[in-house]
Protein backbone atom coordinates (compact mmCIF):
# COMPACT_ATOMS: atom_id res chain seq x y z
CA UNK A 1 0.00 0.00 0.00
CA UNK A 2 1.53 3.46 -0.95
CA UNK A 3 1.16 6.47 1.12
CA UNK A 4 -1.91 7.89 -1.67
CA UNK A 5 -3.70 5.02 -1.22
CA UNK A 6 -3.34 5.11 2.45
CA UNK A 7 -4.98 8.66 2.12
CA UNK A 8 -8.28 7.74 -0.03
CA UNK A 9 -8.62 4.99 2.91
CA UNK A 10 -8.32 7.87 5.20
CA UNK A 11 -10.49 10.19 3.53
CA UNK A 12 -13.12 7.61 3.77
CA UNK A 13 -12.57 7.14 6.91
CA UNK A 14 -13.29 11.00 8.14
CA UNK A 15 -16.21 10.89 5.49
CA UNK A 16 -18.04 8.26 7.80
CA UNK A 17 -16.79 10.36 10.74
CA UNK A 18 -19.10 13.13 9.91
CA UNK A 19 -21.94 11.13 8.68
CA UNK A 20 -21.93 9.37 12.17
CA UNK A 21 -25.30 11.00 13.64
CA UNK A 22 -25.29 9.28 17.13
CA UNK A 23 -21.39 10.79 17.26
CA UNK A 24 -22.55 14.04 16.12
CA UNK A 25 -25.77 14.08 18.90
CA UNK A 26 -23.61 12.92 21.41
CA UNK A 27 -20.00 13.90 21.05
CA UNK A 28 -21.32 17.89 19.64
CA UNK A 29 -24.63 18.51 20.35
CA UNK A 30 -24.82 17.78 23.84
CA UNK A 31 -22.00 20.33 25.03
CA UNK A 32 -23.70 23.15 23.01
CA UNK A 33 -26.91 21.93 23.95
CA UNK A 34 -25.55 21.76 27.51
CA UNK A 35 -23.37 25.26 26.90
CA UNK A 36 -26.57 27.26 25.77
CA UNK A 37 -29.04 26.09 28.93
CA UNK A 38 -26.16 27.15 31.53
CA UNK A 39 -24.79 30.67 29.87
CA UNK A 40 -27.41 31.96 27.94
CA UNK A 41 -29.56 32.56 31.14
CA UNK A 42 -26.35 34.02 32.91
CA UNK A 43 -25.58 36.60 30.12
CA UNK A 44 -25.98 39.08 32.95
CA UNK A 45 -23.77 37.80 35.67
CA UNK A 46 -22.71 40.52 38.10
CA UNK A 47 -20.17 38.16 40.04
CA UNK A 48 -17.94 37.09 37.26
CA UNK A 49 -17.92 40.32 35.54
CA UNK A 50 -15.84 41.80 38.14
CA UNK A 51 -13.05 39.61 37.22
CA UNK A 52 -13.65 41.26 33.49
CA UNK A 53 -15.10 37.24 32.49
CA UNK A 54 -18.95 37.46 30.98
CA UNK A 55 -20.61 34.19 32.29
CA UNK A 56 -20.72 32.86 28.51
CA UNK A 57 -16.95 33.29 28.09
CA UNK A 58 -16.31 31.59 31.56
CA UNK A 59 -18.62 28.20 30.23
CA UNK A 60 -17.41 28.19 27.19
CA UNK A 61 -13.69 27.92 28.09
CA UNK A 62 -15.30 25.27 30.81
CA UNK A 63 -17.14 23.16 28.29
CA UNK A 64 -13.89 23.33 26.38
CA UNK A 65 -12.27 20.57 27.86
CA UNK A 66 -15.03 18.61 28.44
CA UNK A 67 -16.54 18.53 24.84
CA UNK A 68 -13.51 18.68 23.63
CA UNK A 69 -12.33 15.37 25.28
CA UNK A 70 -15.35 13.55 24.88
CA UNK A 71 -15.11 14.23 20.58
CA UNK A 72 -11.68 12.93 20.54
CA UNK A 73 -12.43 9.81 22.41
CA UNK A 74 -15.28 9.10 20.43
CA UNK A 75 -13.40 6.88 18.15
CA UNK A 76 -12.67 4.08 20.35
CA UNK A 77 -17.17 3.77 20.38
CA UNK A 78 -16.99 3.24 16.91
CA UNK A 79 -13.91 0.94 16.72
CA UNK A 80 -15.83 -1.15 19.40
CA UNK A 81 -18.67 -0.78 17.03
CA UNK A 82 -16.53 -2.55 13.68
CA UNK A 83 -14.95 -5.07 16.09
CA UNK A 84 -18.56 -6.10 17.23
CA UNK A 85 -19.15 -6.56 13.59
CA UNK A 86 -16.50 -8.87 12.52
CA UNK A 87 -14.74 -5.68 10.60
CA UNK A 88 -11.23 -5.77 12.18
CA UNK A 89 -11.03 -9.25 10.98
CA UNK A 90 -11.30 -7.76 7.29
CA UNK A 91 -9.25 -5.28 7.46
CA UNK A 92 -6.94 -7.46 8.71
CA UNK A 93 -6.62 -9.64 5.88
CA UNK A 94 -5.95 -6.56 3.49
CA UNK A 95 -2.60 -5.00 2.97
CA UNK A 96 -3.66 -1.93 5.25
CA UNK A 97 -0.89 -1.53 7.44
CA UNK A 98 -1.43 -0.35 11.43
CA UNK A 99 0.24 2.47 10.85
CA UNK A 100 -2.35 3.56 8.43
CA UNK A 101 -5.33 2.55 10.61
CA UNK A 102 -3.96 4.51 13.54
CA UNK A 103 -3.37 7.34 11.41
CA UNK A 104 -6.96 7.00 10.40
CA UNK A 105 -8.45 6.48 13.69
CA UNK A 106 -6.31 9.51 15.32
CA UNK A 107 -7.28 11.83 12.61
CA UNK A 108 -10.94 10.80 13.00
CA UNK A 109 -10.80 11.77 17.24
CA UNK A 110 -9.41 15.47 15.79
CA UNK A 111 -11.65 16.10 13.38
CA UNK A 112 -14.91 15.71 16.10
CA UNK A 113 -12.35 17.32 18.61
CA UNK A 114 -12.17 20.45 16.08
CA UNK A 115 -15.72 20.60 14.97
CA UNK A 116 -16.07 20.36 18.94
CA UNK A 117 -13.81 23.57 19.33
CA UNK A 118 -15.53 25.14 16.21
CA UNK A 119 -19.24 24.93 17.18
CA UNK A 120 -18.45 25.84 21.22
CA UNK A 121 -16.93 29.44 19.82
CA UNK A 122 -19.29 29.77 17.38
CA UNK A 123 -21.74 29.26 20.56
CA UNK A 124 -19.45 31.84 22.29
CA UNK A 125 -19.61 34.42 19.80
CA UNK A 126 -23.02 34.45 19.06
CA UNK A 127 -23.05 35.06 23.33
CA UNK A 128 -21.28 37.77 22.91
CA UNK A 129 -17.66 36.46 23.46
CA UNK A 130 -14.61 38.55 22.82
CA UNK A 131 -10.90 37.62 23.68
CA UNK A 132 -8.64 40.30 24.15
CA UNK A 133 -5.70 39.73 22.12
CA UNK A 134 -7.21 38.14 19.50
CA UNK A 135 -4.61 35.61 18.73
CA UNK A 136 -6.10 34.30 22.39
CA UNK A 137 -8.02 32.05 19.68
CA UNK A 138 -5.09 30.21 18.09
CA UNK A 139 -2.68 29.96 21.53
CA UNK A 140 -5.97 27.97 23.45
CA UNK A 141 -6.49 26.12 20.39
CA UNK A 142 -3.52 25.08 19.79
CA UNK A 143 -2.87 23.83 23.41
CA UNK A 144 -5.70 22.08 23.90
CA UNK A 145 -5.03 19.91 20.43
CA UNK A 146 -1.73 18.94 22.50
CA UNK A 147 -3.62 18.49 25.46
CA UNK A 148 -5.88 15.86 23.72
CA UNK A 149 -3.55 13.11 22.23
CA UNK A 150 -3.70 11.19 25.59
CA UNK A 151 -7.36 11.00 25.47
CA UNK A 152 -7.55 10.71 21.45
CA UNK A 153 -5.16 7.60 22.45
CA UNK A 154 -7.14 6.38 25.52
CA UNK A 155 -10.46 6.15 23.33
CA UNK A 156 -8.42 3.71 20.33
CA UNK A 157 -7.32 1.61 23.51
CA UNK A 158 -10.46 1.37 25.35
CA UNK A 159 -12.36 0.77 21.66
CA UNK A 160 -9.98 -2.17 21.14
CA UNK A 161 -10.27 -3.56 24.59
CA UNK A 162 -14.05 -3.51 25.61
CA UNK A 163 -17.08 -4.34 23.95
CA UNK A 164 -19.54 -2.49 22.09
CA UNK A 165 -22.32 -2.28 24.75
CA UNK A 166 -19.70 -1.76 27.93
CA UNK A 167 -18.09 1.34 25.76
CA UNK A 168 -20.75 3.78 26.36
CA UNK A 169 -20.86 3.55 29.82
CA UNK A 170 -17.21 3.42 30.18
CA UNK A 171 -16.96 6.35 27.95
CA UNK A 172 -19.37 8.15 30.54
CA UNK A 173 -17.75 7.29 33.52
CA UNK A 174 -14.25 8.00 32.14
CA UNK A 175 -15.00 11.46 30.91
CA UNK A 176 -17.06 12.30 34.12
CA UNK A 177 -14.17 11.47 36.48
CA UNK A 178 -11.19 13.24 34.20
CA UNK A 179 -13.84 16.44 33.60
CA UNK A 180 -14.69 16.55 37.58
CA UNK A 181 -10.79 15.69 38.87
CA UNK A 182 -9.39 18.40 35.96
CA UNK A 183 -10.95 21.52 36.99
CA UNK A 184 -13.99 21.46 34.87
CA UNK A 185 -16.97 22.15 37.08
CA UNK A 186 -14.85 23.11 39.71
CA UNK A 187 -11.87 24.97 39.99
CA UNK A 188 -8.98 22.78 41.57
CA UNK A 189 -6.99 25.10 44.45
CA UNK A 190 -4.42 24.77 46.99
CA UNK A 191 -1.75 22.34 47.15
CA UNK A 192 -2.56 19.62 49.23
CA UNK A 193 -2.52 15.94 47.86
CA UNK A 194 -6.01 16.66 46.09
CA UNK A 195 -4.40 19.18 44.45
CA UNK A 196 -1.25 17.21 43.20
CA UNK A 197 -3.18 14.01 42.08
CA UNK A 198 -5.88 16.62 39.88
CA UNK A 199 -2.46 18.56 38.58
CA UNK A 200 -1.27 14.74 37.57
CA UNK A 201 -4.32 14.60 35.29
CA UNK A 202 -4.03 15.46 31.15
CA UNK A 203 -7.73 16.92 32.05
CA UNK A 204 -6.32 19.40 34.28
CA UNK A 205 -3.74 20.71 32.15
CA UNK A 206 -6.55 20.18 29.25
CA UNK A 207 -8.54 22.66 31.30
CA UNK A 208 -5.42 24.87 31.91
CA UNK A 209 -5.23 25.38 28.18
CA UNK A 210 -9.06 26.78 27.78
CA UNK A 211 -7.83 29.67 30.77
CA UNK A 212 -5.89 31.67 28.23
CA UNK A 213 -9.53 32.58 27.06
CA UNK A 214 -9.90 34.13 30.60
CA UNK A 215 -6.94 36.07 30.13
CA UNK A 216 -4.55 33.77 31.51
CA UNK A 217 -0.71 34.32 30.66
CA UNK A 218 0.61 32.79 27.11
CA UNK A 219 1.53 29.89 28.88
CA UNK A 220 -0.77 28.29 31.35
CA UNK A 221 1.15 25.01 31.59
CA UNK A 222 4.56 25.58 32.72
CA UNK A 223 7.00 22.88 32.83
CA UNK A 224 4.97 20.67 34.82
CA UNK A 225 2.23 20.92 32.19
CA UNK A 226 4.30 20.26 29.24
CA UNK A 227 5.54 17.16 31.57
CA UNK A 228 2.42 15.79 32.51
CA UNK A 229 1.10 16.19 29.17
CA UNK A 230 3.66 14.48 27.51
CA UNK A 231 4.35 11.20 29.70
CA UNK A 232 0.53 10.76 29.28
CA UNK A 233 0.58 10.75 25.72
CA UNK A 234 3.60 8.36 25.81
CA UNK A 235 1.95 6.08 28.44
CA UNK A 236 -1.79 6.22 26.49
CA UNK A 237 0.22 5.66 23.15
CA UNK A 238 1.74 2.45 24.05
CA UNK A 239 -1.83 1.43 25.79
CA UNK A 240 -3.57 2.04 22.54
CA UNK A 241 -0.41 0.21 20.53
CA UNK A 242 -0.60 -2.92 23.18
CA UNK A 243 -4.52 -3.11 22.97
CA UNK A 244 -4.49 -3.38 19.45
CA UNK A 245 -1.86 -5.90 19.34
CA UNK A 246 -3.30 -8.25 22.50
CA UNK A 247 -6.72 -7.82 20.21
CA UNK A 248 -5.68 -8.27 16.69
CA UNK A 249 -2.45 -10.40 17.36
CA UNK A 250 -0.55 -8.27 15.21
CA UNK A 251 2.38 -6.05 15.84
CA UNK B 1 16.02 -24.39 -2.03
CA UNK B 2 16.59 -27.20 -4.79
CA UNK B 3 15.43 -26.62 -8.71
CA UNK B 4 12.33 -28.88 -8.13
CA UNK B 5 11.23 -26.46 -4.95
CA UNK B 6 11.27 -23.38 -7.41
CA UNK B 7 9.59 -25.30 -9.60
CA UNK B 8 7.13 -26.33 -7.14
CA UNK B 9 6.72 -23.10 -5.81
CA UNK B 10 5.44 -21.61 -8.96
CA UNK B 11 2.85 -24.07 -9.44
CA UNK B 12 1.77 -24.29 -5.49
CA UNK B 13 -0.89 -21.68 -4.22
CA UNK B 14 -1.52 -23.27 -0.90
CA UNK B 15 0.88 -25.09 1.06
CA UNK B 16 0.10 -26.37 4.63
CA UNK B 17 1.97 -28.98 6.43
CA UNK B 18 1.28 -30.32 10.15
CA UNK B 19 -1.31 -27.82 11.19
CA UNK B 20 -2.29 -28.02 14.51
CA UNK B 21 -4.49 -25.79 16.88
CA UNK B 22 -6.08 -26.46 20.11
CA UNK B 23 -8.30 -24.37 21.96
CA UNK B 24 -8.60 -24.01 25.87
CA UNK B 25 -12.10 -24.29 27.12
CA UNK B 26 -13.85 -24.99 30.62
CA UNK B 27 -14.00 -28.82 29.60
CA UNK B 28 -10.54 -28.59 28.87
CA UNK B 29 -8.42 -28.61 25.47
CA UNK B 30 -10.39 -28.69 22.52
CA UNK B 31 -8.48 -29.87 19.35
CA UNK B 32 -9.80 -28.03 16.47
CA UNK B 33 -7.46 -28.89 13.66
CA UNK B 34 -5.09 -32.08 14.41
CA UNK B 35 -2.55 -32.11 11.84
CA UNK B 36 -3.68 -31.15 8.63
CA UNK B 37 -1.43 -31.38 5.13
CA UNK B 38 -2.25 -29.51 1.53
CA UNK B 39 -0.61 -28.66 -1.45
CA UNK B 40 -3.43 -26.69 -3.57
CA UNK B 41 -2.14 -25.62 -7.05
CA UNK B 42 -2.45 -22.43 -8.60
CA UNK B 43 -5.79 -22.09 -10.29
CA UNK B 44 -7.78 -24.79 -8.87
CA UNK B 45 -11.26 -24.58 -6.80
CA UNK B 46 -11.14 -26.38 -3.97
CA UNK B 47 -14.13 -27.00 -1.52
CA UNK B 48 -13.71 -28.04 2.81
CA UNK B 49 -16.61 -29.74 3.38
CA UNK B 50 -16.94 -31.22 6.55
CA UNK B 51 -20.02 -30.90 9.07
CA UNK B 52 -19.58 -28.04 11.57
CA UNK B 53 -16.72 -28.48 14.09
CA UNK B 54 -14.79 -30.33 11.33
CA UNK B 55 -12.25 -27.36 11.75
CA UNK B 56 -12.90 -25.96 8.22
CA UNK B 57 -13.16 -22.19 10.09
CA UNK B 58 -9.42 -22.59 11.84
CA UNK B 59 -8.06 -23.63 9.09
CA UNK B 60 -9.25 -21.08 6.70
CA UNK B 61 -7.98 -18.50 10.05
CA UNK B 62 -4.76 -20.37 10.01
CA UNK B 63 -4.46 -19.82 6.49
CA UNK B 64 -5.40 -15.97 6.37
CA UNK B 65 -3.10 -15.38 9.34
CA UNK B 66 -6.03 -14.54 11.69
CA UNK B 67 -5.46 -17.14 14.40
CA UNK B 68 -1.56 -18.42 15.49
CA UNK B 69 -1.33 -22.37 14.57
CA UNK B 70 0.11 -23.99 17.68
CA UNK B 71 2.29 -26.08 15.25
CA UNK B 72 2.74 -26.73 11.51
CA UNK B 73 3.91 -24.29 8.47
CA UNK B 74 1.81 -22.46 5.77
CA UNK B 75 2.54 -20.47 2.54
CA UNK B 76 0.77 -18.56 0.75
CA UNK B 77 2.45 -18.67 -3.05
CA UNK B 78 5.38 -19.90 -1.62
CA UNK B 79 5.65 -16.95 0.72
CA UNK B 80 4.19 -16.28 4.90
CA UNK B 81 0.08 -15.46 4.87
CA UNK B 82 1.02 -12.00 6.68
CA UNK B 83 3.57 -11.39 3.49
CA UNK B 84 1.09 -12.29 0.91
CA UNK B 85 -1.41 -10.24 2.44
CA UNK B 86 0.77 -7.32 2.68
CA UNK B 87 0.89 -7.96 -1.42
CA UNK B 88 -2.51 -8.14 -1.81
CA UNK B 89 -2.57 -11.32 -3.24
CA UNK B 90 -5.52 -12.74 -0.98
CA UNK B 91 -9.23 -11.86 -1.31
CA UNK B 92 -11.76 -13.16 1.53
CA UNK B 93 -15.14 -13.44 3.10
CA UNK B 94 -15.03 -14.76 6.32
CA UNK B 95 -17.62 -16.67 7.80
CA UNK B 96 -19.48 -13.90 10.45
CA UNK B 97 -19.44 -10.25 9.45
CA UNK B 98 -20.90 -7.66 8.73
CA UNK B 99 -19.70 -3.99 6.98
CA UNK B 100 -19.36 -0.86 8.48
CA UNK B 101 -21.96 1.70 8.70
CA UNK B 102 -22.12 5.59 7.36
CA UNK B 103 -20.73 4.54 3.81
CA UNK B 104 -22.84 3.69 0.83
CA UNK B 105 -22.13 0.18 -1.55
CA UNK B 106 -20.26 2.38 -4.06
CA UNK B 107 -17.93 4.33 -1.47
CA UNK B 108 -17.27 1.05 0.65
CA UNK B 109 -15.88 -0.58 -2.26
CA UNK B 110 -14.26 1.95 -3.76
CA UNK B 111 -12.62 2.16 -0.14
CA UNK B 112 -11.46 -1.22 -0.35
CA UNK B 113 -10.11 -0.84 -3.63
CA UNK B 114 -7.90 1.76 -2.10
CA UNK B 115 -5.70 -0.64 0.21
CA UNK B 116 -4.63 -3.17 -2.92
CA UNK B 117 -1.67 -2.73 -5.57
CA UNK B 118 -3.84 -3.89 -8.91
CA UNK B 119 -7.97 -3.95 -7.40
CA UNK B 120 -10.29 -4.29 -10.01
CA UNK B 121 -12.43 -1.42 -11.18
CA UNK B 122 -15.49 -0.75 -8.46
CA UNK B 123 -17.57 -1.04 -12.06
CA UNK B 124 -16.27 -4.14 -13.00
CA UNK B 125 -17.12 -5.81 -9.44
CA UNK B 126 -20.27 -4.38 -9.66
CA UNK B 127 -21.05 -5.81 -13.00
CA UNK B 128 -19.44 -9.18 -11.73
CA UNK B 129 -21.19 -9.37 -8.57
CA UNK B 130 -24.54 -8.27 -10.46
CA UNK B 131 -25.23 -5.84 -7.16
CA UNK B 132 -25.59 -2.81 -9.32
CA UNK B 133 -29.48 -2.26 -7.82
CA UNK B 134 -27.00 -1.77 -4.51
CA UNK B 135 -24.40 0.76 -5.34
CA UNK B 136 -26.49 4.04 -4.27
CA UNK B 137 -27.64 2.12 -1.06
CA UNK B 138 -26.21 2.75 2.17
CA UNK B 139 -24.52 -0.81 3.95
CA UNK B 140 -26.96 -0.34 6.77
CA UNK B 141 -29.45 -0.65 4.47
CA UNK B 142 -29.29 -3.96 2.97
CA UNK B 143 -30.53 -7.24 3.78
CA UNK B 144 -28.87 -10.30 4.95
CA UNK B 145 -28.23 -11.41 1.37
CA UNK B 146 -27.17 -8.19 -0.04
CA UNK B 147 -24.74 -7.94 2.56
CA UNK B 148 -22.96 -11.07 1.81
CA UNK B 149 -23.16 -9.96 -1.91
CA UNK B 150 -21.23 -7.06 -0.91
CA UNK B 151 -19.30 -8.71 1.12
CA UNK B 152 -18.39 -11.38 -1.39
CA UNK B 153 -17.43 -8.19 -3.57
CA UNK B 154 -15.50 -6.58 -1.07
CA UNK B 155 -13.16 -10.03 -1.29
CA UNK B 156 -13.33 -9.72 -5.34
CA UNK B 157 -12.01 -6.16 -5.42
CA UNK B 158 -8.57 -7.18 -4.29
CA UNK B 159 -8.52 -8.77 -7.56
CA UNK B 160 -6.58 -11.46 -5.21
CA UNK B 161 -4.73 -14.66 -6.46
CA UNK B 162 -6.08 -16.64 -3.96
CA UNK B 163 -9.92 -16.46 -2.81
CA UNK B 164 -11.15 -18.02 0.15
CA UNK B 165 -14.55 -18.17 1.28
CA UNK B 166 -15.82 -19.43 4.43
CA UNK B 167 -19.14 -21.05 3.72
CA UNK B 168 -20.13 -17.90 1.43
CA UNK B 169 -24.01 -19.09 0.69
CA UNK B 170 -25.46 -19.10 4.37
CA UNK B 171 -28.07 -16.24 4.39
CA UNK B 172 -28.69 -16.36 0.68
CA UNK B 173 -31.95 -17.59 -0.81
CA UNK B 174 -31.51 -20.06 -3.62
CA UNK B 175 -31.56 -17.18 -6.66
CA UNK B 176 -28.53 -15.67 -4.81
CA UNK B 177 -27.01 -18.57 -4.65
CA UNK B 178 -27.11 -19.39 -8.20
CA UNK B 179 -25.49 -15.84 -8.97
CA UNK B 180 -22.95 -16.69 -6.32
CA UNK B 181 -21.69 -19.34 -7.69
CA UNK B 182 -21.35 -18.33 -11.65
CA UNK B 183 -19.67 -15.08 -10.25
CA UNK B 184 -17.10 -17.19 -8.31
CA UNK B 185 -16.67 -19.52 -11.56
CA UNK B 186 -16.57 -16.75 -14.16
CA UNK B 187 -14.01 -15.27 -11.37
CA UNK B 188 -11.95 -18.49 -10.81
CA UNK B 189 -11.33 -19.00 -14.85
CA UNK B 190 -9.42 -16.16 -14.70
CA UNK B 191 -6.76 -18.53 -13.12
CA UNK B 192 -7.75 -17.81 -9.91
CA UNK B 193 -7.01 -20.24 -7.02
CA UNK B 194 -10.18 -20.75 -4.98
CA UNK B 195 -11.00 -22.69 -1.17
CA UNK B 196 -14.20 -22.30 -0.16
CA UNK B 197 -15.85 -24.02 2.96
CA UNK B 198 -18.90 -25.47 2.80
CA UNK B 199 -21.16 -28.04 5.00
CA UNK B 200 -23.29 -29.09 1.88
CA UNK B 201 -22.27 -31.89 -0.37
CA UNK B 202 -24.12 -30.63 -3.69
CA UNK B 203 -22.12 -27.44 -3.63
CA UNK B 204 -18.74 -28.57 -3.22
CA UNK B 205 -19.58 -31.59 -5.77
CA UNK B 206 -20.95 -28.56 -8.17
CA UNK B 207 -18.79 -26.05 -8.07
CA UNK B 208 -14.99 -27.53 -6.98
CA UNK B 209 -12.50 -29.58 -8.80
CA UNK B 210 -11.55 -31.11 -5.87
CA UNK B 211 -12.83 -31.63 -2.62
CA UNK B 212 -10.59 -31.95 0.89
CA UNK B 213 -13.47 -33.82 3.27
CA UNK B 214 -12.49 -32.67 6.62
CA UNK B 215 -14.10 -34.22 10.03
CA UNK B 216 -13.01 -33.63 13.98
CA UNK B 217 -10.14 -31.69 12.59
CA UNK B 218 -8.64 -33.96 10.19
CA UNK B 219 -8.17 -34.33 6.64
CA UNK B 220 -10.34 -37.72 5.95
CA UNK B 221 -10.56 -37.47 2.13
CA UNK B 222 -9.21 -35.39 -0.58
CA UNK B 223 -9.67 -35.88 -3.98
CA UNK B 224 -11.11 -35.20 -7.29
CA UNK B 225 -15.49 -34.44 -6.71
CA UNK B 226 -16.32 -37.41 -8.24
CA UNK B 227 -13.95 -39.91 -6.40
CA UNK B 228 -15.41 -38.09 -3.10
CA UNK B 229 -18.99 -38.51 -3.69
CA UNK B 230 -18.71 -42.33 -4.28
CA UNK B 231 -16.78 -42.13 -0.90
CA UNK B 232 -19.68 -40.14 1.35
CA UNK B 233 -21.89 -40.94 -1.18
CA UNK B 234 -23.28 -43.82 0.90
CA UNK B 235 -26.78 -45.49 0.38
CA UNK B 236 -29.92 -46.03 2.53
CA UNK B 237 -32.10 -49.42 1.57
CA UNK B 238 -35.53 -48.80 3.14
CA UNK B 239 -37.62 -51.91 3.29
CA UNK B 240 -41.21 -53.36 4.76
CA UNK B 241 -39.96 -55.92 6.73
CA UNK B 242 -42.36 -56.64 10.22
CA UNK B 243 -40.54 -58.08 12.62
CA UNK B 244 -37.55 -58.20 11.50
CA UNK B 245 -33.90 -59.01 14.12
CA UNK B 246 -32.39 -56.09 14.09
CA UNK B 247 -29.08 -57.82 15.39
CA UNK B 248 -28.97 -59.99 12.51
CA UNK B 249 -29.59 -57.70 9.51
CA UNK B 250 -26.88 -55.39 10.99
CA UNK B 251 -24.53 -58.80 10.47
CA UNK B 252 -25.26 -58.48 6.34
CA UNK B 253 -22.68 -57.70 4.31
CA UNK B 254 -22.06 -53.90 3.39
CA UNK B 255 -24.52 -53.10 6.18
CA UNK B 256 -22.76 -50.50 8.24
CA UNK B 257 -26.32 -50.03 10.95
CA UNK B 258 -29.82 -50.91 10.96
CA UNK B 259 -32.94 -48.57 12.28
CA UNK B 260 -36.41 -49.26 12.07
CA UNK B 261 -39.40 -46.79 11.45
CA UNK B 262 -42.41 -48.91 12.36
CA UNK B 263 -42.32 -52.08 10.18
CA UNK B 264 -39.51 -50.21 8.01
CA UNK B 265 -36.22 -50.56 8.44
CA UNK B 266 -33.82 -48.45 7.42
CA UNK B 267 -29.81 -49.94 6.54
CA UNK B 268 -26.77 -47.66 6.10
CA UNK B 269 -24.93 -49.41 3.82
CA UNK B 270 -21.19 -48.91 2.70
CA UNK B 271 -22.06 -50.81 -0.37
CA UNK B 272 -25.87 -51.16 -1.31
CA UNK B 273 -25.77 -53.87 -4.15
CA UNK B 274 -24.03 -56.10 -1.84
CA UNK B 275 -26.02 -55.31 0.79
CA UNK B 276 -29.14 -55.82 -1.36
CA UNK B 277 -27.98 -59.36 -2.71
CA UNK B 278 -27.88 -60.93 0.89
CA UNK B 279 -31.04 -59.08 1.83
CA UNK B 280 -33.28 -60.56 -1.09
CA UNK B 281 -32.72 -64.04 -0.28
CA UNK B 282 -32.14 -64.17 3.67
CA UNK B 283 -35.35 -62.33 4.08
CA UNK B 284 -37.66 -63.28 0.86
CA UNK B 285 -40.57 -61.10 2.51
CA UNK B 286 -39.07 -58.14 2.23
CA UNK B 287 -41.05 -55.68 0.23
CA UNK B 288 -41.65 -51.83 -1.10
CA UNK B 289 -37.69 -52.13 -1.20
CA UNK B 290 -35.75 -48.43 -1.69
CA UNK B 291 -32.40 -47.53 -2.26
CA UNK B 292 -31.32 -43.81 -1.69
CA UNK B 293 -28.27 -42.08 -1.24
CA UNK B 294 -27.66 -41.36 2.23
CA UNK B 295 -27.75 -37.32 3.21
CA UNK B 296 -23.46 -36.00 3.89
CA UNK B 297 -24.31 -36.00 7.47
CA UNK B 298 -24.46 -39.49 7.97
CA UNK B 299 -21.65 -40.27 5.75
CA UNK B 300 -19.73 -38.09 7.86
CA UNK B 301 -20.75 -40.47 10.90
CA UNK B 302 -19.87 -43.24 8.40
CA UNK B 303 -16.27 -42.05 8.13
CA UNK B 304 -15.54 -40.24 11.58
CA UNK B 305 -16.81 -43.55 13.62
CA UNK B 306 -19.00 -42.01 15.78
CA UNK B 307 -21.01 -38.77 16.67
CA UNK B 308 -19.74 -36.97 19.92
CA UNK B 309 -17.81 -33.84 18.75
CA UNK B 310 -15.17 -32.85 20.36
CA UNK B 311 -14.24 -30.06 18.23
CA UNK B 312 -15.90 -26.77 18.01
Amino acid sequence: MTTMTGAAYIKYELLRTVRNKRAFIFSLIFPIVLYFLIAAPQRGNKFLDKYGISAPQYFMVGLLGFGTMIAAMSSGARIAAERQAGWNRQLRITPLTPRTYFRAKVLSSYLMAIVSIVLLYASGLSLGVRLHPVDSWFKMTGLILVALVPFAALGIALGHLLTNDSMGPAMGGITSIFAFLGGTWFPVTGGGFYANLCKGLPSYWLTRAGHIGLGSTSDPWGSRGWLTIAVWGVVCVAFARWAYKRDTGRV
Amino acid sequence: MTSTDIAESTTTGVHVSGLTKSFKSPQGPVHAVRGIDLRIDVGETVALLGPNGAGKSTTIDMVLGLTKPDAGRIELFGRAPADAIAAGSVGGMLQVGGVIPDLNVRELLDMMASLYPNPLGVTEVVELCRIDDLVGRKTTKLSGGQTQRLRFAIALIANPDLLILDEPTVAMDVEARRQFWTTMRQFATRGKTVIFATHYLEEADEYADRIILMARGSVVADGPATEIKAHVGLRTIRATLPGADVAALATLPGVTNVDTRGEAVILNCSDSDTALRALLPAYPTARDIEVTGAGLEEAFLQLTGDETEEAA
